[in-house]
């Protein structure tokens, strides 16, 4: 048995970790995927290598996220591991020794935002994200396409590429009228220097497999081919599945593998799926065997059964419709792009984030620099009901001169009396200082 | 007194060990076209002169089953695999008579689809049509749930001399594995037991009344007449007797090289406290990756005979061998060669040796002597690389835990123990490459019979419980009992350890010389819909491979 691919697997269950003991999120989650994992032999196929996950540094955590009061209190050592973990196969995937890469690890990561007062969605920090600025800093990679297919809406992803135009953030989720987090709507099109790269598909309940596959060829891959990624990521949740407990979709383990192998991610990252028993161990196989290239056919859940999961016609068109909006929607930005440049030098936007795990509510008010020439400086103002303020400032990854000037002279003049702490993250000088604590 | 003997691939070595003593010992040149009368030498040069019954112990480890496999001289096994969904079964054919059917158990071990009869009986006819006389039966997730694997057996009805089945090789996961173990184990066990009914015949022809041994791959022991079953684990079982006669000179509380140095290759193995580590998932032989518990070794294409040439202005040493070395009459230059012309070796015909050697030192524009230095110190940092490859293998092993990740121990060798022909001469070259201690055991040269000699009975047991499902269960035991929901993790490590105990015994191992230990245990809670309803509880549990107590006190 040989791979098409060379393609690398981080497995870290993490057996000793949980938010919870009856949590979703426990030692339990991977226990029948490890099952079906060792028992298919799929260690032992040739070109198939299973690699040790390493453990993120606070420094890895920063370049990323501004965390309250610091990376050390919101994160646990399953955390660092999991980045750790998406860190070890990409270097696999960038130093050309792999082709593809799946990093099967635990805890998640997708709704961890710019900022973090603590764990939201289950998640603490964004595994994709400090993998992929890991990736920027060590191998140069520029354009980042991530595809985010977990159920639920990857609000912390969307909220850390906001402003970023040469990541690609795409979205497939159900509908956030119907579940967690409720946003990801198709309007939310990215910040005033990046419209467009944010790309957001609700799905309404119900949508199975040719819902997903045609979503796949009327939007994810035409923009992906637009934009031309150098790489692609796809945060891999599995929560979309028939039998998962907490969502309401009807995809299964041969449309994951075939979703895989329309896509081609280089690196695949486990996120979300609770359905630990019925769809983990069967999904997460179909995946590896997609990525791998090899054989997939065999895969399918014990009760599958396609006419009991078949979408309805009402969901066939409210997908059709869904796809229509987001491509008529699309046309505007380069108009809105014209208009903002015209207008006032800052943009603002308040917020209010609300972190369901850690039951924190945090507000924030963001100012970001309209830019020609860069992602624009951001600083975020932020005030969480666990009576922590602090002022966020990042100077994106290429600036401009004026705004990394903006950037520095806001973290120098703010008053650090006002907040906990004052935090500047440098992006191009790969900096993350704090004052005033 | 104990006898071990190991055929290998050129010699016979066996000796008698009286206490700690060697008392006896021989090197026999091994007949490759009848392994039995080297066998049956063997034992003769040993025990001639001797009182037969001051012998207690006979252990015999061969290179029968792996040569069959290697050399492909199997019986026909007709393979019978009941898959269910996952990878397609086409590409786990092996042998002429592959059968995927329909049947599947779940990772849980509940049935998802059930044997359908007519298809078992119906294979049965053709094989029987066909003059199969083995065959070997493998579910996936037997090891949580064999009764599809008894469900077949029970189809085959009789006319089958051998029936393998899966469960019963190994309590690990892994369904490609199963079924090459299975097959392989099919396959070897009839030759392995003729063979081994005739030694045992002729020792008792000898008045060697003991039960026979016989040495598997992981360095341990089972008595002849339990071969059967577990005939597949007697291969590669040279590599773990001569690490098995180097333990007894190991060190408690060190990491420890050892380095077999033969003609072609070096084997390298690691002791820690004395006990050398296993590989991960089983070993591999012949293109099969099988289940089979073994030693765990790097084996480099460096040796005594390994050619040596320049080619383009650099010395190679090996992989190739061309023949012995020029000292001895062979073809080529060899290490063995560099050691003899720098008088570190006395034996072989030392002006042959020099004489290689000069023709490769005008080629290099160095002096003889600087030339056999620089063939001695390549093949040194060779080996040194081959032990840093191996080193690097362990501690890149994957683990699952946090607690194993973060606190995860890293092997750090630093010490040598050094056997095989050229051990002595070379000692004090890798010496001085490594700065480490390097010893070398006396009787070095027939450490492998030492090992099998003195190697105590080793095995594993795997048990399983699912408190929700209500049933604990150890297949390869062919153990199943009902558990209730609150059962718990203590409950059946202690299961598992009198399982252990049964079948350590069964295999012949001595009552007061069981050293069990536990390889794995795990508990997860089980929760459905918020609830707790159960717990998983995976234990597995091993007596180790190490010394029979005898020796192992006299020894120390």
């Amino acid at each position: 048995m040989k791979a098409a691919r060379k393609t690398g697997l981080v497995f870290f269950p993490a057996f000793d970790w949980a938010i919870s003991e009856t949590h979703p999120e426990r030692e339990e989650r991977l226990l029948y995927t490890q099952d079906q994992v060792f028992e298919e032999g799929i260690l032992d196929i040739d070109g198939l290598v299973e690699l040790k996950p390493g453990v993120a540094t606070a420094a890895d955590v920063e370049r990323v996220h501004f965390c309250v009061p610091d990376a050390e209190a919101v994160t646990t050592k399953s955390h660092l591991i999991a980045a750790g973990g998406c860190m070890a196969v990409a270097d696999g995937v960038l130093s050309g020794k792999l082709e593809r890469g799946f990093a099967l690890v635990r805890p998640p990561g997708h709704h961890a935002m710019r900022v973090v007062h603590g764990a939201r969605g289950f998640c603490n920090i964004n595994i994709e994200a400090i993998m992929v600025e890991y990736i920027r800093k060590t191998y140069g990679v520029d354009r980042v396409a991530i595809v985010d297919t977990d159920c639920h809406h990857g609000d912390g992803t969307q909220d850390i590429y906001w402003h970023d135009p040469d990541t690609l953030f795409i979205s497939l989720h159900q509908d956030g009228r119907t579940l967690y987090p409720g946003s990801g709507f198709v309007g939310e099109m990215g910040g005033p220097n990046a419209l467009g790269a944010t790309v957001n598909i609700p799905l309404p309940p119900g949508t199975s497999e040719e819902g997903f596959l045609a979503v796949m060829d009327r939007v994810v891959l035409p923009i992906l081919d637009e934009f031309r990624p150098e790489l692609v990521i796809n945060s891999a949740g599995q929560d979309n599945h028939y039998s998962d407990p907490i969502t309401r979709m009807n995809f299964c383990a041969q449309g994951y593998a075939k979703l895989t192998e329309k896509l081609r991610p280089h690196i695949a990252v486990l996120e979300g799926g609770y359905s630990i028993e019925g769809a983990l161990p069967y999904v997460n196989v179909g995946l590896i065997l997609a990525l791998a290239g090899v054989d997939y056919s065999w895969v399918r859940e014990p009760d599958y059964d396609p006419e009991r999961i078949r979408q309805d016609r009402e969901v066939d068109r409210l997908v059709a419709l869904t796809c229509d909006h987001l491509l008529e929607l699309r046309e505007g930005c380069s108009p809105a792009r014209q208009r903002l440049l015209a207008g006032p030098e800052f943009v603002r936007r308040n917020r209010n984030i609300f972190y369901d795990t850690a039951g924190i509510v945090e507000e924030q008010r963001e100012t970001v620099r309209v830019c020609e020439d860069c992602a624009g400086v951001v600083a975020i103002d932020s005030r969480a009901d666990t009576d922590y303020r602090i002022l966020a400032i990042r100077v994106p990854r290429k600036p401009c001169p004026v705004c990394v000037e903006t950037g520095w002279r806001w973290f120098d003049q703010a008053d650090a009396r006002e907040y906990n702490f004052v935090c500047i993250q440098d992006g191009k000088a790969d900096l993350y200082q704090v004052k005033g604590e | 007194m104990m006898l071990g003997l190991d055929v290998g691939g050129t010699h016979t070595d066996v000796v008698v060990i009286n206490g700690k003593e060697v008392a006896r010992k021989a090197k026999i040149l091994t007949k490759q076209d009848d392994l039995l009368e080297s066998v049956l030498f063997g034992l003769l040069e040993a025990t001639e002169g001797l009182d037969p019954t001051l012998i207690q112990r006979v252990v015999v480890s061969t290179t029968l089953a792996t040569n069959a496999i290697v050399e492909g001289r199997l019986e026909p096994v007709g393979v019978i695999v009941a898959s269910g969904p996952g990878m397609n079964p086409a590409g786990f054919a092996i042998g002429e008579h592959f059968y995927p059917v329909g049947g599947a158990i779940d990772h849980r071990g509940r049935e998802i689809a059930p044997i359908r009869d007519g298809e078992i009986q119906d294979i049965a006819r053709r094989l029987k049509a066909a003059g199969i006389r083995h065959v070997a039966l493998v579910g996936k997730f037997s090891t949580r749930n064999p009764s599809q694997e008894l469900r077949m057996r029970e189809l085959l009805e009789d006319g089958f001399q051998t029936v393998a089945m899966g469960h019963q090789v190994s309590g690990q996961l892994n369904f490609p594995r199963r079924i090459a173990t299975t097959y392989l184990n099919a396959a070897v066990a009839p030759i392995t037991r003729r063979f081994y009914d005739a030694v045992q015949r002729s020792m008792e022809h000898r008045g060697l009344m003991v039960p026979l041994e016989i040495l598997k791959a992981d360095g341990g022991t089972m008595a002849q007449r339990r071969s059967l079953q577990y005939a597949v684990e007697t291969i590669l079982s040279g590599p773990a007797a001569s690490v098995m006669g180097t333990v007894a000179f190991a060190d408690q509380g060190k990491e420890e090289v050892v380095l077999d140095i033969g003609g072609t290759t070096t084997d390298i193995a690691i002791l820690v406290n004395g006990v050398p580590l296993l590989e991960r998932r089983g070993i591999s032989i012949g293109g099969y990756r099988t289940l089979v518990r073994a030693l765990r070794s790097y084996s480099i294409g460096v040796g005594g005979d390994s050619w040596v040439r320049v080619e383009n202005g650099t010395l190679k040493v090996g992989p190739e061998r061309k023949g012995r070395a020029i000292a001895y009459g062979g073809p080529e230059p060899t290490p063995t060669d560099a050691l003899i012309a720098l008088g570190a070796e006395t034996r072989g015909h030392r002006q042959r040796a020099v004489e290689g050697i000069r023709h490769l030192s005008y080629t290099l524009g160095t002096s003889v002597h600087e030339t056999a230095e620089m063939i001695v110190s390549k093949t040194c940092s060779l080996i040194l690389e081959g032990i840093q490859v191996l080193v690097d293998q362990v501690n890149s092993q994957p683990v699952y835990t946090i607690h194993q990740l973060l606190e995860g121990r890293k092997v750090a060798p630093k010490d040598l123990i050094v056997i095989g022909t050229p051990a002595k001469e070379l000692a004090p070259w890798l010496r001085e490459a490594t700065g480490w201690p390097v010893r070398v055991p006396p009787d070095h040269e027939v450490a492998n019979a030492i090992g099998a000699a003195v190697a105590r009975t080793t095995c594993e047991v795997t048990v399983v419980a699912d408190t929700a499902l209500g049933y604990v269960s150890a297949p390869e035991e062919g153990y199943r009992a009902a558990i209730d929901q609150h059962g718990s993790q203590e409950e059946v490590v202690q299961l598992a350890l009198e399982l252990l105990r049964r079948k350590a015994l069964r295999l012949g191992a001595d009552e007061d010389d069981l050293t069990m230990e536990l390889l794995e245990a795990q508990q997860f809670t089980m929760v459905k819909g918020f609830y707790r309803i159960g717990r998983n509880i995976r234990v597995r549990a091993q007596v180790k491979p190490g010394l029979i107590s005898t020796y192992r006190e006299t020894a120390a």
